[in-house]
């Protein structure tokens, strides 16, 4: 899993003056499964593209197993793609369509068809090889779409937003069954998705981008429990983010409250982004807790009830178990690992700002 | 209310102006002056093969001239700018918007033996060529005029063709060739068809064309029928089977290829 696959040194991309990739540096290593992950226009789907040799980087270098492939076509490229809207032939059959890589290369027929019936097997459409491609639902024809791609034994398999159009019920399958498809064939999938669920579900590694800036590098854990800063916080999982005071290393002093915290390295009285995952504040008695607040509302959402807690300083997201009717007042408590210390971005346009923590993940 | 009787003006309107004068065709063609029922119509037809058969030919030659220019004219204009792709199709149609005598008269005087045409080929110091009054002269007028009717139908299939799809077909490992010859042109040809159809079934029943352009010289299919009913040997009925007999041919031609297309992709507008 350790040797490097992938390489993007300092992939710069502009259109039209407009920066959509701002110098990023990424590698991906052999068989793993990275998922790019940002909001719509953070620079994810064009970074796919860059690998898959349909756009080339304004500056910078695209390294595949150590060779420089800016200039090599995506026909020439040992990396298949699966596309947003599958891209199927609607001209050919589901034999053809899975084939068409086959053909190309020249293979000899019996080994197509060997090939393309085991392939379809894996992907859990065994018999469908005259169906026409028209008639499959969304499900199907996305399973065509990754069949077709990973028939032809890439190195690398690419995806773009695969399971968007399918509901909800389906893509928890698919995320599912593509994590099994990966583990069994052995390659590199490289996945862009704005789904943060989808990226923990799946991924080995997460890239989180925003703005043609990579924010943080890491596995689904790190990037859950640890992130790097508050555009990760917000964006993965939901969060409370609240101004707060470093006092001095391991204490902060936030919504009218200090606590003991695990982070250090801070200037004196140095103003913070403190991070509270809604799950981790708890409720006790108003006496016993850091915070005390009155419950405003309160959602049930199944698992949890998820209420938001006023206080003087800040309204509370929080996510328990535990009911407390509207008007109530209660405590909230903190343990010192789940409060999350943030650097303030220096420019206004915090998530615009390249993060050297980020960078330097990859190094 | 009942959303299928929203077709009915139309249905009467088909019924008035398409299958009573077909029906009326047919009737004619299976009767004799006298009124009686007969043959003789289509028997008498032999002689006529020779028109038949160059009608056919020329309708062809030009049918493929459209083609050949049409489709790698539509191929790249469809990879063009939004704007240049505006423009050209305003310029591709703009002829359409003249009369379609005035543009075939404007070609008489461009091919004849003194006329623009030749004329540059002097300056140029080349021999000059007699074209007005040939078969020559005939097929570029059907060119000129049926040009956009290939064009049209193609462009508008290829330009619809979705992006990713070529994209894909890269991805798997085909060339800029491969690319073609696999992916877009059997995508587009739906498109194709429709312009062949579109082209050669006015090129095969022309008239104007051919007594402007061919001067009389040479009789195409059209000539013969409209000599039967505006010229002077009056006989609707023989022009009525001559009708239907490249009615029949025409719609042989039209099934047969679009079996053959149909092996990639569904059937065409026949």
């Amino acid at each position: 899993m350790s040797n490097e696959l992938i390489r993007l040194k300092d992939c710069f991309m502009a259109f039209d003056d407009q920066v959509v990739l701002n110098s990023i540096n990424l590698y991906i290593k052999d068989r793993e499964f990275l998922t790019l992950l940002g909001p719509s226009g953070c620079g994810k789907t064009t970074t796919l593209r860059i690998i898959g040799g349909f756009q080339k980087p304004t500056s910078g270098s695209v390294f595949f197993d150590g060779v420089r492939i800016n200039d090599v076509p995506p026909h020439k490229r040992r990396i298949n793609t699966v596309f947003q809207k599958y891209a199927l032939f609607s001209h050919m059959n589901v034999f053809e369509n899975v084939a068409f890589g086959l053909r190309i290369a020249k293979l000899p027929k019996a080994e197509i068809k060997r090939r393309v019936t085991e392939t379809l097997k894996l992907v859990n459409l065994p018999g469908f090889e005259k169906r026409s491609v028209n008639s499959l639902s969304g499900g199907q024809q996305q399973r065509i779409a990754i069949a077709r791609a990973i028939v032809n034994r890439p190195q690398v398999l690419l995806l773009d937003e695969p399971l968007g159009a399918l509901d909800l019920k389906l893509r928890k399958e698919m995320q599912i069954e593509l994590k099994k498809i990966q583990q069994q064939v052995g390659i590199t999938f490289v996945y862009v998705t704005h789904d943060q669920e989808e990226a923990l579900t799946m991924s080995d590694t997460i890239v989180v981008m925003n703005q043609g800036n990579i924010q943080q590098i890491g596995t689904p854990t790190d990037i859950y429990n640890e992130p790097k800063n508050a555009f990760v916080a917000s964006f993965i999982g939901e969060s409370n983010i609240i101004d707060g005071i470093m006092n001095e290393d391991y204490m902060v002093t936030f919504a009218g409250h200090t606590f003991r915290c695990l982070d250090s390295g801070f200037a004196q009285n140095e103003l913070v982004d403190v991070v509270v995952r809604p799950e981790d504040l708890h409720i006790c008695a108003p006496e016993e807790g850091h915070i005390r607040g009155v419950v405003e509302s309160i959602v049930f959402k199944g698992v949890h009830y998820e209420m938001i807690v006023r206080t003087p300083a800040f309204p509370f997201l929080v996510q328990s178990t535990l009911h407390r009717a509207v008007g109530q007042e209660i405590g909230l408590s903190l343990t010192p690992d789940d409060i999350h210390i943030m650097r303030k971005p220096k420019q206004k346009d915090a998530q615009a700002a390249p993060l050297p923590d980020a960078q330097a993940a990859d190094a | 209310m009942n959303k299928k009787g929203l077709s009915t003006p139309y249905v009467i309107w088909m019924a008035i102006f398409v299958v009573a004068p077909l029906i009326l065709v047919v009737v004619y063609a299976f009767t004799s002056k006298s009124g009686g029922f007969t043959f003789e119509n289509f028997s008498g037809m032999l002689q006529y093969a020779g028109i038949f058969s160059n009608s056919f030919l020329l309708a062809i030659i030009a049918t493929a001239i459209c083609l050949a220019i049409g489709y790698p004219l539509s191929y790249f204009l469809a990879k063009e700018s939004a704007t240049i792709r505006k423009v050209a199709m305003i310029f591709i149609m703009l002829p359409m918007w003249m009369n379609f005598l005035l543009r075939t008269y404007a070609w008489m005087s461009i091919l004849e033996d003194t006329g623009l045409f030749n004329r540059l080929l002097a300056l140029l110091g080349l021999p000059t060529l007699h074209i007005i009054n040939t078969n020559a002269a005939v097929v570029i007028g059907m060119v000129y005029n049926f040009l956009p009717f290939m064009i049209l139908p193609i462009f508008s299939v290829i330009e619809k063709i979705d992006r990713s799809v070529i994209e894909a077909a890269q991805d798997l490992g085909a060339n800029s060739v491969m690319v073609f010859k696999r992916v877009i042109f059997p995508l587009s040809l739906p498109g194709v068809l429709s312009g062949i159809t579109m082209v050669f079934i006015p090129a095969v029943s022309t008239f104007v064309i051919s007594k402007l352009l061919g001067g009389g010289m040479t009789w195409l299919l059209g000539d013969l029928i409209e000599n039967q009913f505006l010229g002077n040997v009056y006989n609707p009925h023989l022009g009525s089977a001559i009708s239907l007999v490249m009615m029949i041919i025409v719609m042989i031609c039209m099934a047969v290829m679009n079996r053959f297309g149909e092996g990639e992709e569904g059937a065409v507008v026949l």
